[in-house]
C-alpha cells in the first residue's frame, strides 16, 4: 500500500498545521460482482488513526461509501517537535504504517 | 537564376521545417480544448493539486521502479537514462513514435517494454499492469506542460493514414465514428456529460469511473464499448495508429499527465 503524506516541513509553536494523506487502496465496496457474477468481498480501510508523539489526535472509521485511494485532510496545533505516526487497517487485516517528522520552532 | 535557386532553397527549407505534410485539422488550432476544459471545477482542482491528484500515487511508484534493476542484465531504466527529470523531459510529448531500429510504431508502454527486452533482458510488463502504468505515468509526468508534437511523415505516414481512417470510419452497432462525437458535437451534452474533443494529452489518467489510473488504450476501449463496437485486444496496432492520429490532432496542447478525468 503506497501512501503519500504532506505535513509542513517546519512550523511555529501554536500554529495550525494542515495534515494530508492519500492511501492507495481499492476500497472495494462489497456491492459489486465480478465478470462471472460472483460477489466481490468487501475490502475497505476501516480504521485510520494519527498519533502525535504517541497521543492520538485524529481517528476515522471508514466504510463502503469512501472512494478508492482515500484522501483525508485534518488539522492539529503544533506543540512540540517530534513525530506523526499514521496507522490504518483494512478488512483483510492488512496494516499500513507511516511516520513523518515534525519540526516546531518556538 | 541565382534568385531562383535561392527561392527554391527557401521553399525547400520551409517544406522541411513545416511540422508535417499539410494536413487539414478537423478542429482549428485556436478552438483546441483539452479535456480538462470540460471538467467541473472540483476535478480540475484535483488534477492541479500535485498532492491530492490520485494519479501521483502511480507516478511515485514509477519513480521507484525507474531505478530498480530488473531482468538478466540487472540494469534499471536509470542505468542508461540516469535522472528522468532531465533525460525524459518532453519525451512523452513526442509519442507514439516509429522506432528506427525495428521500424515499428511504439507508444510509451511499447517503448518501455522494448527497452526491457533489449537492454535489461527482462520480461515485458503486461499492458494495464500496475507496474507499466506506474512507469508510463512517471514518464508522461516528466513532459507536463510540453506541447504535443509528433512525427507523422516518413515511416510514420502509413500509421497516421490508417489511424485517421479508423477515426473517421463508422464503428459498432451505434454506427458512429469518433468524429461524430468529438469533432462535430463537442461541447454538447450526452446524458449528463459534456462531450469533449477527445484529446490524449492527459493520459495515463485517473478516471473517476474506474476509480483507478488507466492508459489511453483503456480509454479507447471504453469508447468502443460505448458505441457497441468490438473492443480490440490490448496492444493491437489499430490503437497505436489511432493514438498517433489523436496526438497529431491534439498537436500544440500541453501534456497534463497524470490527468484526472470523469
Amino acid at each position: 500500500m503506497t501512501a503519500r503524506i504532506q505535513v509542513p516541513r517546519e512550523t511555529k509553536l501554536g500554529e495550525l498545521v494542515e495534515i494530508r494523506i492519500v492511501i492507495q487502496h481499492p476500497m472495494e465496496t462489497g456491492y459489486r460482482h465480478d465478470d462471472v457474477g460472483h460477489p466481490i468481498k468487501r475490502n475497505v480501510i476501516n480504521a485510520l488513526s494519527c498519533r502525535y508523539n504517541g497521543e492520538e489526535i485524529f481517528r476515522a472509521d471508514l466504510s463502503s461509501g469512501i472512494a478508492a485511494n482515500p484522501y483525508l485532510q485534518f488539522y492539529t496545533v503544533a506543540r512540540e517537535s517530534g513525530e506523526l505516526e499514521f496507522s490504518w487497517i483494512d478488512d483483510e487485516g492488512k496494516e499500513g504504517l507511516e511516520r513523518q517528522a515534525v519540526v516546531v520552532k518556538s | 537564376m541565382r534568385r531562383g535557386s535561392a527561392a527554391a532553397c527557401l521553399l525547400a527549407a520551409a517544406l522541411a521545417w513545416s511540422p508535417a505534410p499539410a494536413q487539414e485539422r478537423g478542429i482549428a488550432l485556436e478552438k483546441l480544448r483539452s479535456g480538462s476544459a470540460f471538467l467541473g471545477a472540483d476535478l480540475r482542482a484535483l488534477q492541479a493539486d500535485d498532492f491530492a491528484n490520485p494519479g501521483m500515487l502511480w507516478v511515485e511508484r514509477g519513480e521507484k521502479l525507474w531505478s530498480q534493476p530488473a531482468g538478466k542484465n540487472a540494469r534499471s531504466c536509470a542505468s542508461c537514462h540516469q535522472d528522468a527529470e532531465a533525460s525524459m523531459r518532453g519525451v512523452a510529448a513526442r509519442y507514439p513514435k516509429v522506432d528506427p531500429a525495428s521500424g515499428k510504431l511504439l507508444d510509451l508502454e511499447g517503448r518501455i517494454n522494448l527497452c526491457r527486452a533489449e537492454r535489461m533482458g527482462a520480461e515485458a510488463l503486461r499492458r494495464e499492469s500496475e507496474e507499466l502504468l506506474a512507469l508510463s505515468a512517471y514518464l508522461a509526468r516528466q513532459s507536463r506542460g510540453e506541447p504535443i508534437r509528433v512525427e507523422i511523415g516518413g515511416a510514420a505516414q502509413s500509421h497516421f493514414e490508417s489511424g485517421r481512417a479508423f477515426y473517421y470510419r463508422r464503428h459498432g452497432q451505434l454506427n458512429l465514428s469518433c468524429a461524430h462525437c468529438h469533432e462535430q458535437n463537442w461541447g454538447k451534452r450526452l446524458y449528463a456529460e459534456t462531450i469533449t474533443q477527445g484529446h490524449p494529452n492527459a493520459w495515463p489518467a485517473y478516471r473517476m469511473e474506474w476509480q483507478t489510473l488507466g492508459s489511453l488504450e483503456r480509454r479507447l476501449r471504453a469508447c468502443l464499448s460505448g458505441i457497441r463496437a468490438e473492443m480490440l485486444p490490448y496492444g493491437a496496432s489499430q490503437y497505436l495508429d489511432l493514438e498517433l492520429f489523436l496526438a497529431w490532432r491534439a498537436q500544440g496542447l500541453p501534456v497534463e499527465a497524470p490527468g484526472v478525468r470523469r
